[in-house]
């Protein structure tokens, strides 16, 4: 079976600061050589730090914004060129929901209209809006207000339903419950869940909460600094995470467990500056088992049976 | 005891319509070199009550009952000179936006410095002297130089530890983290909380930890209240919260933790949403959303009692809800 | 250093179209011969002026042999005096200089408090007044302004001198008239600053150190609220001199704003052109200030990179 999105080997890099009239202003990559698979109704989480490209990523493998090498394949073929018709068609295929539910909606537009612009614009029938609405868990008596008259959750809910319209086949999710309360959250994680049952949806889910990933996802792929550095099945990574970065951030993640206090955890000093990461291995200053190769070579994501891992001491380490 | 707040009331004016109360009749204590957690939704009034604590309450706000004990006195009993002073001298605050809160144009070393000096009153060589010294003490490295930088060379979490050397400028008693740690990343995060509870333990300070995620209040806090609503809806030590939560608000929020979630299965919710301040039921707030609720909630107010502000609530100490094993290697 | 070079060079270009379109405008608008020289004079003696101004010559010829004296640093021959129109234009400056940084004073040492205290004391009658106070100095026509005090100050109580300059009497009303205005403008601004930056993160941080009101203000707020007020105050350098014009005709204050209204009422190109660059120059030098000011006010602006652990 092809995978349905296969992104190889991407990059995208931006400019930090200002150039002047003599200097070129520096750019840095911030996705690096990231490579993915996403099989059909799977869900891939990404967790990572902020500023380590998780949401550059997002935008780069529904070919939203532009890679500067590499390769996205959307069900055995390549993504075709940004504008084209067949660009515009993809679109149907493939949907982003955005982290802030708010800012993705126009204020001054009903919810009922915004749901519905999709349709329109591909010239569907009208009444799938209703049915979105629908299967998100909203009262129809929504569709005529407006974005300030409902609450995050809810706004969240129709930003879900919008990009439902379309019965796209993969979702990717840039943060979608961060925003939110906990009780709150609860309910749009359901809500994913269930609509993924329903129709065999692939979800590309970006988080930096790794406890939500572990509840949703059935793989995870950690980033750090603009690569992944480490990509297994959900059961593997919580159980035994190889990275020395995996189990930094695991190690990190407060537990809601009183029990579980005062467990040592190894704590890894600040990030670096995403705009000029470090030698060698990107993690290697703030890596407690670094070595000298860690500072001049960088380490290959390489096989570990069904799951990889880009670090030098693996094998050393999982001793 | 360190320090209590006795229901305490918050009062916001606002133009051309009545005043809202996103506080109402908060009650509290801690001890020295303990922490206790305020936990609850957004706009639950946590944020409130700290700046009435801390008299930091924006322009309209004003406390509208109760009392503040710091050391058995009343601070709102006090002329507000003596009670801003009192407060100036034990206690202190971080909030969540270090970089904001930090003056862009003034260097870090000049702004702990400040502190040192209207909290002790040092010289200014003094105080220089001792802001380093802070600095240093909060893990900044090479704090010499770095007292002369300015919050927009710093990092977040360097701007709050520098944040949090300005709080401790004059070995406060009280210290308040409101979200201080929400805008950080977990790595970063874990470390700013170490620092906190090294710098509760040597200094004997008090912590009041304001956070909405419940992994932060299970791993810092001795005593946690759970707000909804503007009011405190379960008071209790936080192993006690987490085994058997009595209030069915508590126990929604903590049911709702993937954490807590047979794998794979459905996270249990609590259904509704939060209603607004100035629009609030009649009787229990919670009452709208309440797997519990009866007739009489949607009449009477529950008063906090036996650490539940409620009818009908758990029954104390059922078997620990069961957190899902993790191995850490 | 790169935005010194790029801003010297749009100074420049600035500067060259507004000489071209000076000198066109003042050539093909009237003869300097019919305006300077006697109405009874021969026709001869006027070509002999004409020739010795180098009128004469095709208008082209006249434009680049005039941009190229200029280059070579030679600003022509006033019509008028008969001498270095540089000279004529230089001799006022002291004047102009001494009108224009009182009223700049004024305006800083007026604007800055009462728009500091409008944005404390927000929404009180002291905010009301003082507000009130700015949009009348505002909306007040300079010359305007500048007859009411002569009627006032002059006619009426006669404490001060309604024209001239030489004494500190002399320039009271003129300063004034030209900075009260201005200092309306900076009133409003440092308000609506200062209210933007009271209401920052960082001032609550200043409260809850324990630091007073006079402190947070002075120490905290205003250092972060004069920056935008110090952005407008260079552009404003532009206008004032504009307005310096009326204000010095109003007064007979004998500045360059009173030469410029000689000088192109009798086509004295010499002395207009200088004037005009001289105005320029003084445009890009406010401009710099303001950049170092702004560059020792923000230390965003003075230590650009951001540097991290
Ligand atoms: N349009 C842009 N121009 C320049 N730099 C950018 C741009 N967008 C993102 N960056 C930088 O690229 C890096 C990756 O950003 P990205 O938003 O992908 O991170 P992220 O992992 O989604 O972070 P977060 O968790 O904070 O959302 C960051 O250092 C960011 O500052
Ligand atoms: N100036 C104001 N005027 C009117 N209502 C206000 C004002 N400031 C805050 N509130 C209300 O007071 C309530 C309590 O706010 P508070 O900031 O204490 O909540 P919080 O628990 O800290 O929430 P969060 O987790 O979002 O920080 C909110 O419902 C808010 O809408
Ligand atoms: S390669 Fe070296 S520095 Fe990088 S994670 Fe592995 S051990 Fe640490
Ligand atoms: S008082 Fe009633 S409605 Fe309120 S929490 Fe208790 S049972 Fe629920
Ligand atoms: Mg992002
Ligand atoms: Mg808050």
């Amino acid at each position: 079976m092809t995978a349905l999105l296969r992104a190889e080997d991407l990059r995208k890099s931006y400019q930090v600061g200002r150039g002047g009239l003599f200097r070129r202003a520096r750019r840095f990559n911030a996705v690096d050589g990231v490579s993915l698979t996403l099989n059909r109704g799977e869900t891939l989480g990404v967790v990572g730090e902020s500023g380590c490209g998780k949401s550059t990523l997002s935008r780069l493998v529904l070919g939203l914004s532009p890679h500067d090498s590499g390769e996205i394949t959307f069900d055995g073929a390549p993504l075709p060129d940004e504008g084209s018709d067949d660009w515009r068609h993809l679109r149907r295929r493939m949907q982003l929901v955005y982290q802030d539910a708010a800012g993705a909606l126009d204020p001054r537009q009903s919810i009922g209209t915004q749901i519905a612009e999709p349709l329109k614009i591909h010239n569907l029938p009208p009444e799938r809006a209703e049915q979105a609405l629908a299967d998100v868990g909203l009262p129809q008596a929504m569709a005529a207000r407006h974005p300030h008259e409902l609450s995050g959750g809810q706004l969240q809910r129709v930003v879900i339903a919008r990009a439902l319209t379309l019965e796209p086949e993969l979702m990717v999710m840039d943060e979608p419950v961060s925003a939110l309360d906990v009780s709150i959250q609860a309910q749009i994680v359901n809500l994913i869940q269930d609509l993924q049952q329903a129709r065999g949806m692939a979800y590309l889910f970006v988080s930096h909460d790794l406890s939500i990933v572990h509840h949703v996802a059935d793989r995870v792929a950690v980033m750090y600094l603009g690569q992944v550095v480490e990509e297994a099945p959900k059961a593997a990574f919580y159980t035994r995470a190889l990275h020395p970065y995996s189990k930094a951030l695991l190690a990190a993640v407060p537990v809601p467990d009183p029990a579980t206090r005062g467990r040592a955890a190894p704590r890894i000093g600040d990030p670096p500056n995403p705009a000029a990461p470090p030698t060698g291995c990107r993690f290697h200053p703030r890596c407690p088992h670094a070595t000298e190769q860690c500072r001049v070579e960088a380490p290959a994501l390489r096989d570990f049976g069904g799951r990889r891992a880009a670090c030098h001491r693996i094998e050393e380490l999982s001793q | 005891m360190l320090f209590s707040a006795e229901n305490l009331s918050v009062e916001i004016d606002r133009p051309l319509r009545d005043p809202v109360s996103p506080v109402r009749g908060v009650s509290f204590s801690l001890d020295a070199g303990m922490t206790l957690a305020l936990v609850g939704e957004s706009g639950c009034g946590k944020s409130m009550t700290c700046l009435a604590i801390a008299g930091l309450l924006p322009k309209r706000g004003r406390i509208s009952g109760g009392a503040l004990k710091l050391d058995g006195q009343d601070l709102c009993a006090l002329p507000e000179n003596e009670a801003q002073a009192l407060r100036r001298r034990h206690l202190s605050s971080v909030f969540q936006d270090a970089t904001g809160g930090l003056n862009p144009v003034r260097s870090i070393g000049w702004q702990v410095a400040e502190a040192v000096r209207l909290r002790k009153g040092a010289t200014r060589h003094e105080a220089q002297a001792e802001a380093v010294r802070l600095l240093g003490r909060v893990g900044l490295p090479d704090p010499e130089r770095r007292a002369r930088e300015y919050p927009h060379q710093f990092s977040g979490g360097m701007n709050q530890r520098a944040m949090i050397a300005l709080a401790i400028a004059g070995n406060p008693r009280l210290l308040i983290a409101d979200e201080a740690t929400t805008a950080l990343d977990v790595t970063l995060q874990a470390q700013i909380l170490d620092l906190i509870a090294d710098l509760r333990s040597s200094l004997g300070m008090g912590v009041i930890f304001v956070t909405h995620d419940l992994g932060l209040v299970a791993q810092t806090a001795d005593r946690v209240a759970v707000m909804y609503a503007g009011r405190i809806a379960e008071r209790a030590d936080v192993a006690d919260l987490f085994a058997a939560p009595r209030h069915p608000y508590a126990h929604g929020l903590l049911s709702s933790l993937p954490e807590r979630q047979a794998q794979g299965g459905r996270l249990a919710t609590i259904p509704g949403t939060v209603p607004p301040i100035d629009a609030l039921p009649g009787g229990c707030a919670f009452a709208p959303r309440c797997p519990r609720v009866s007739d009489r909630c949607g009449q009477e107010m529950p008063e906090l009692a036996l650490g539940a502000a409620c009818h009908h609530p758990l029954p104390p100490g059922r078997a620990a809800a069961t957190i899902r094993e993790r191995e850490f290697s | 250093m790169t935005w010194i070079l790029l801003k010297l060079l749009r100074a420049l270009v600035t500067m060259g179209l507004v000489l071209t379109f000076v000198f066109f405008v003042l050539r093909l608008s009237g003869d300097p011969t019919l305006v300077l020289l006697p109405d009874d004079v021969d026709q001869a003696t006027r070509e002999f002026y004409r020739a010795k101004w180098g009128l004469d010559a095709p208008l082209w010829e006249q434009y680049t042999s005039y941009l190229r004296a200029l280059l070579q640093g030679d600003f022509g021959i006033s019509f008028r005096n008969n001498i270095d129109a540089f000279q004529v234009v230089w001799d006022r400056v002291p004047k102009t200089a001494l009108l224009g940084g009182t009223a700049i004073a004024i305006a800083l040492l007026i604007g800055m408090p009462l728009g500091v205290l409008a944005a404390v004391y927000r929404d009180s009658w002291l905010d009301r007044t003082v507000m009130s106070i700015a949009v009348f100095g505002f909306s007040m026509p300079n010359f305007f302004l500048g007859i009411l005090l002569i009627l006032i100050f002059s006619l009426k109580l006669r404490v001060l001198p309604s024209s001239g300059s030489g004494t500190w009497a002399h320039l009271i009303m003129p300063a004034a008239t030209l900075g009260t205005g201005f200092a309306a403008q900076i009133a409003r601004y440092t308000r609506s600053s200062m209210i933007d930056v009271l209401s920052k993160p960082y001032m609550r941080t200043a409260r809850s150190k324990g630091a007073g009101l006079t402190r947070r203000v002075s120490q905290h707020a205003l250092p972060n609220a004069s920056v935008p007020v110090v952005t407008i105050l260079g552009i404003k350098v532009g206008e004032m001199l504009g307005w310096a014009v009326v204000t010095e005709t109003v007064f007979a204050w004998p500045g360059i704003g009173r030469l410029l209204t000689s000088a192109v009422a009798s086509r004295d190109l010499a002395v207009v052109q200088c004037i005009m660059i001289l105005l320029a120059f003084t445009m890009v030098a406010a401009n710099m200030v303001v950049d170092l000011v702004y560059g020792w006010l923000d230390p965003r602006v003075r230590v650009g990179a951001r540097a991290q652990a």
